[in-house]
């Protein structure tokens, strides 16, 4: 019997912030392969900080990173992509005064090789973007900015993406059409952490969830049973 | 039904908000268009000569934007470091620098002693010592530039320091600098070249001094090499993205301090071929380099900054209405960049972001 495999991504004890205060304190977390992970919480409980955090853009005050076993903690973005992380901000996710072709190619800067395949890849899974590659980013809708952001980042073909709060500002149309990127993306082999406030439908793609409370983890689980859980439904669901 | 209704009435807005759209695209064309046309036919000779100072003011202010878009520093310097590479093209050709007493000290070795280095060449006041002074002398600026930014921008920026405090420290820059010129140059104004400049005709044209055709062809060559370079290739792409939005930059990958020395080469060095050209245009003083610090401004907030093309646009501008208003009797010529201001005012009520401003 060999040793299941290392998770992709694994959190303990994560504390972080800005400044002098710490913003999230003693958070776990586990991202295991082909898994969809979700962090929900009110705004301002630290879900943000906690992805800026493993990806290095805040440093780690105490706590371990792990991707697929190997330390990754205290490295920085420009490491962390090379390593298998791609990362999808909460705002300013995309080069607003770069056509959508520049911002793939950005995206898949650091490729040795392929670049245009990957290109030709992130355009055939959304053919949105194809339309008018050399199109301004800054003259698409939000939902085709949000397409535009994700395929960014998935240009080095990340084994983990970490995505914060995909869906915020979006038509309801608009959401279901992320959400349903988001599987897709996860079913052709990407692990998924994402961050959102539109629990209910997240949690309801997601395998596993975790529930951020004024910067520590109050609940853990599978999705289905957060879903059902009082708790959750009342605090987090506005049941 | 109410769906519907609202629907409509937005398709019917539609046709007025479109043409806001378009008019707000070409009205900036139009009105450059129009008055630069009226000027080129009405004011040939102050429009050429216009176009020249402008294409000059352009690359400086081509490289400024790029520091500013990308370094975030507002180089209050830049005129002063266009004087300092002048003074070094300067230093690499006659190997002049003030002595003890009067006259200058002579270095032992200079570019203009090589053989045949003071030839004129075509109708120019110069000969190939010259373009050679001004390659070294571009060659020498660049790790200056380089220094400056390590030891002052880029430790403030470390420590936090917001676009005012990079802007002090930028003045303080241009100080140290002029007043490391004014101790190894003095206060005199000082020439590449003596002689007669010869003027040339170019078919359609009025007469030019040829040094001036000179400076027209380098300049706006540079400056379409400098756009190769931002457009058409995955540095100048890296460099663009960096300017949009660092951050992200980063988490794509790129390391930006790379970018960041890159910036400076490229923008330094346009910077630096703009002053030595402006020193060769007129004469090497080092009060000139904070007199031209305000058409250079004018002409990056006119462009948008952070946009090189605006940028180049812009100082054409500048340029131009400088020296026709001058011709109009508007003004008294001690006040042409003053002119550039009320364009530059009158462009900003209207467009915030300038003409070609990058980001909406
Ligand atoms: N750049 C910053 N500097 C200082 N404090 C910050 C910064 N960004 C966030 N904070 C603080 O950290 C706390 C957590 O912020 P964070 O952005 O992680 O929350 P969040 O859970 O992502 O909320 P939201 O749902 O609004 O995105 C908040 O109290 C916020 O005020
Ligand atoms: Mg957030």
């Amino acid at each position: 019997m060999s040793p299941p495999p290392p998770p992709v991504l694994s959190v303990s004890g994560l504390t972080s912030g800005y400044g002098e205060v710490p913003v999230v304190r003693d958070i776990s977390i586990e991202v295991g392969a082909s898994e969809i992970v979700t962090i929900i919480g009110p705004n301002g409980a630290g879900k943000s900080t906690v992805l800026k955090a493993i990806f290095g853009l805040l440093r780690t005050w105490d706590g371990q990173v792990q991707l697929d076993g190997t330390s990754i903690t205290g490295l920085p973005p420009e490491r962390l992509v090379r390593q298998g992380i791609g990362y999808v901000p909460q705002t300013e996710n995309i080069f607003s005064s770069l056509t959508i072709r520049e911002n793939l190619a950005i995206g898949g800067f650091t490729r040795a090789t392929g670049l245009a395949e990957r290109i030709d890849w992130v355009f055939a899974l959304f053919p949105v973007l194809a339309e008018r590659p050399n199109e301004r980013a800054s003259r698409l809708s939000g939902g085709q900015r949000q397409t535009l952001a994700i395929g960014r980042a998935l240009m080095l073909e990340p084994r983990l993406l970490m995505l914060d709060e995909p869906s915020a500002s979006l038509s309801p149309i608009m959401l279901q059409t992320v959400f349903e990127n988001v599987v897709e993306i996860n079913r052709r082999g990407t692990a998924i952490l994402m961050v959102e406030q539109n629990a209910r439908q997240a949690l309801s793609i997601s395998h596993r969830g975790y529930v951020l409370a004024n910067g520590i983890n109050r609940l853990t689980g599978p999705a289905a049973d957060l879903l059902a859980s009082d708790e959750v439904r009342r605090l987090y669901l506005g049941e | 039904m109410a769906s519907t209704t609202a629907t409509r009435q937005r398709e019917a807005v539609d046709p007025s908000v479109r043409c806001g759209q378009w008019l707000n695209a070409w009205a900036p064309w139009i009105v450059i268009l129009g008055l630069g046309g009226w000027a080129a036919v009405a004011r040939t000779d102050q429009f050429v000569v216009g176009i020249i100072i402008g294409t000059l003011y352009a690359l400086a202010a081509v490289g400024l934007t790029m520091i500013y878009g990308i370094t975030n520093v507002p180089h209050f310097a830049h005129g002063d470091s266009m004087m300092m590479a002048a003074y070094l093209a300067f230093l690499v050709f006659a190997g002049a620098v003030l002595g003890a007493g009067d006259g200058d000290a002579v270095l032992p070795i200079n570019v203009a002693m090589l053989p045949g280095a003071t030839e004129r060449i075509w109708e120019f006041s110069f000969g190939y010592g010259l373009i050679l002074a001004l390659v070294i002398g571009v060659l020498l600026m660049i790790p200056v530039y380089l220094a400056i930014d390590r030891v002052v921008y880029q430790r403030l920026a470390r420590m936090g320091a917001g676009t005012a405090i990079l802007a002090v420290a930028s003045l303080g820059v241009a100080i140290t600098i002029r007043g490391a010129m004014l101790m190894v140059w003095g206060p005199t104004s000082r020439r590449y070249t003596t002689g007669i400049r010869d003027t040339i005709q170019i078919p359609g044209l009025p007469r030019i001094v040829a040094d001036q055709f000179f400076i027209l062809v380098v300049a706006i060559g540079l400056t379409v090499a400098a756009y190769v370079v931002l457009y058409r290739t995955t540095l100048g792409t890296t460099m663009r993205a960096a300017a949009d939005n660092p951050d992200l930059a980063r988490a794509s990958g790129i390391d930006t301090a790379v970018t960041r020395r890159w910036t400076w080469i490229i923008g330094g060095g346009l910077t630096a071929v703009a002053g030595i050209l402006l020193a060769l245009q007129s004469q090497l003083t080092p009060e000139l380099g904070f007199v031209l610090l305000l058409p250079i401004f004018a002409a990056m907030i006119l462009g948008g900054i952070g946009n090189p093309f605006g940028a180049f646009l812009g100082g054409l501008i500048v340029g131009v209405v400088g020296e026709v208003s001058v011709s109009l009797g508007i003004i008294s010529p001690g006040y042409k960049t003053g002119v550039a201001f009320v364009v530059l005012i009158v462009v900003i009520l209207f467009r915030p972001r300038g003409l070609f401003g990058a980001k909406a």
